[in-house]
């Protein structure tokens, strides 16, 4: 299906926000279709919150505009916090109440009757496997049992939308993996999920298509496929003191390339490229190092 | 209508369920200084002295309980909130949720409301046993339902311009302390000068212990000071929906 044809959830113009003289989004365009896992990818302080925390309404926008599901986030912030749900990288729990407390709250919070609310945190709570925990307080559940309680609280609601802000950070790599498979399931189940990432494999693993922002700007967009296949499939790395790079479409490429390399050439790996390629390639740095 | 005291209700029940989990360290933490207050200014000196035909006793105990009323109220909606945004980060999800910046500061307020009631009525019925003669009207109760509504919102709005713990408690020190003590709730401000007087009436305090102590030694109600008080409260209510709209969307 062609970028034409798919329904826009997400249409951003011309934002962006500026604290003083701090710009955090520059002149930002992007649409987010119905359907899709959106990552933005992209170092700390790139702006990938900022645009969250201004897409949920949160956060003015200095100039331009961004609606969801047809409704700008400015003029008609009642409907598109009807239409989201959001988990931000600090969990925003209470650690006064239970479990089950915290989705009650949540679920009133989103006007749900009684009956709806019992039945959305039933269901929600066999969804990820939390019952036995239900009335326990947060605070003693693990970093990734309470990601998963944000999760849910999010979902009480039925959102189109789901907002994940860097939503495995924190989390071994066990917790890191089951938080990928809810996130696909998730969106198998019909959710649009919005993400943010400062971490390449799970951009890759999950995002039908990413956003890279560097310093307020959105620097590239695609599926995680084009946008290796624009710089080049497969990558001949050169270690050393500076490290170089090079770019191939394909590895008999690469092999032959790397044939021409004087006999005491520094250690050579040639490799499959990926997202952190496409943003050193970009910006001339890591997108931990940024 | 019903939607938005709904709305208020679900504010309210998240803080409700809170203190149902903490409910000892909060009476305690509620009604230990204001039996202080009681025990030092109202038992220790209220014997001996009279003030303007009343003992001391009498004269103090409406003071401590309007003074109980803020303090509780101010406490319990100030540092919850400032809990929510600071610590638990949670008060982001009021914002995010379809609630009206009306409902959510009212909703927040009425837990600092709870709070108040449950002390001042505390220190009431100890005030009651030590002084039989103090008069319990509907009116004493509509000026303490007002001042812990008043007070709640004040706390509310303290919790929105002070951008940090630290703010909270210079904001305690250089406001809610002074107004403990000059506010007429340990002593008459009729002895004051006519401008001191007048600039005391600034700080909320000053209306409810003087409504209060009116209402309770049957003396002549002082209607525009209870105006005021209710004046006080549609500022504090008005200007913490302001700072939400500045801030958010």
């Amino acid at each position: 299906m062609g970028d034409a044809l798919k329904k826009d959830l997400i249409v951003i113009e011309k934002l962006a926000k500026s604290y003083g003289d701090v710009r955090a989004i520059q002149e930002l365009d992007l649409r987010v279709y119905a359907g899709e896992i959106f990552g933005f990818l992209g170092p700390n302080g790139a702006g990938k919150t900022t645009t969250i925390r201004v897409l949920t309404t949160l956060t003015k926008p200095t100039s331009g505009s961004a609606s969801i599901n047809g409704f700008d986030v400015v003029k008609d912030a009642i409907h598109v916090k009807k239409a989201i749900g959001v988990v931000q990288q600090h969990l925003s729990l209470d650690r006064d109440l239970t479990l089950r407390e915290n989705m009650e709250f949540h679920a009133r919070l989103h006007q749900l009757g009684s009956a709806d609310r019992r039945q959305r945190i039933d269901e929600l709570l066999d969804y990820v496997e939390l019952e036995e925990y239900a009335d326990r307080m947060i605070e003693p559940l693990s970093g990734g049992m309470k990601r998963r309680v944000a999760i849910v609280c999010a979902l009480l609601h039925n959102p189109k939308l789901l907002f994940l802000d860097e939503p495995t950070v924190g989390l071994d790599a066990q917790g890191r993996r089951r938080m990928w498979d809810l996130v696909r399931q998730l969106n198998l189940d019909g959710t649009t999920i919005f993400l943010t990432t400062h971490y390449i494999e799970e951009a890759e693993a999950l995002c039908n298509r990413v956003g890279i922002m560097h310093h307020g700007r959105l620097i590239a967009l695609g599926s995680p496929l084009s946008l290796r296949e624009k710089l080049g499939e497969v990558v001949v790395e050169s270690l050393g003191k500076e490290s170089s790079y090079r770019f191939f479409d394909d590895r008999a490429s690469a092999n032959s390339y790397v044939q021409t390399l004087p006999p005491d050439a520094r250690t050579v790996t040639i490799r499959d490229s990926n997202l952190e390629d496409v943003f050193l390639k970009l910006t001339g740095q890591k997108v931990d190092d940024a | 209508m019903s939607t938005t005291l709904n709305d208020i209700y679900s504010v309210l029940w998240v803080d409700l369920r809170s203190l149902r989990h903490q409910w000892r360290s909060v009476i305690i933490t509620s009604i230990v200084t204001p039996f202080l207050y009681l025990l030092v200014f109202g038992y220790g000196l209220g014997q001996s002295i009279n003030v303007g035909g009343v003992s001391y006793l009498t004269f103090v105990i409406p003071g401590i309980i309007a003074l109980t009323a803020f303090s509780t109220s101010f406490g319990g909606a100030a540092f919850k909130l400032q809990v929510d945004r600071f610590f638990f980060k949670s008060f982001d999800e009021f914002l995010m949720s379809p609630v009206s910046f009306f409902s959510i500061v009212v909703g927040k307020s009425l837990i600092g409301v709870v709070r108040g009631l449950i002390s001042s009525v505390a220190i009431l019925l100890v005030g009651i046993v030590l002084s039989p003669t103090l008069i319990v009207s509907p009116l004493f109760v509509l000026v303490l339902l007002v001042s812990c509504a008043v007070f709640a919102m004040f706390g509310v709005l303290a919790a929105f311009i002070t951008p940090t713990h630290q703010g909270m408690f210079v904001f305690n020190s250089v406001v809610v302390v002074p107004m403990t003590f000059l506010c007429g709730t340990f002593l008459s401000l009729s002895g004051l000068p006519q401008a001191v007087n007048l600039a005391l009436y600034v700080l909320p305090l000053t209306p409810s212990a003087q409504c209060l102590r009116a209402a309770a030694l049957g003396q002549p109600f002082p209607w525009l000071s209870f105006a005021l008080l209710l004046g006080y409260g549609v500022a504090f209510l008005f200007g913490s929906i302001f700072i939400l709209q500045k801030t958010s969307v």
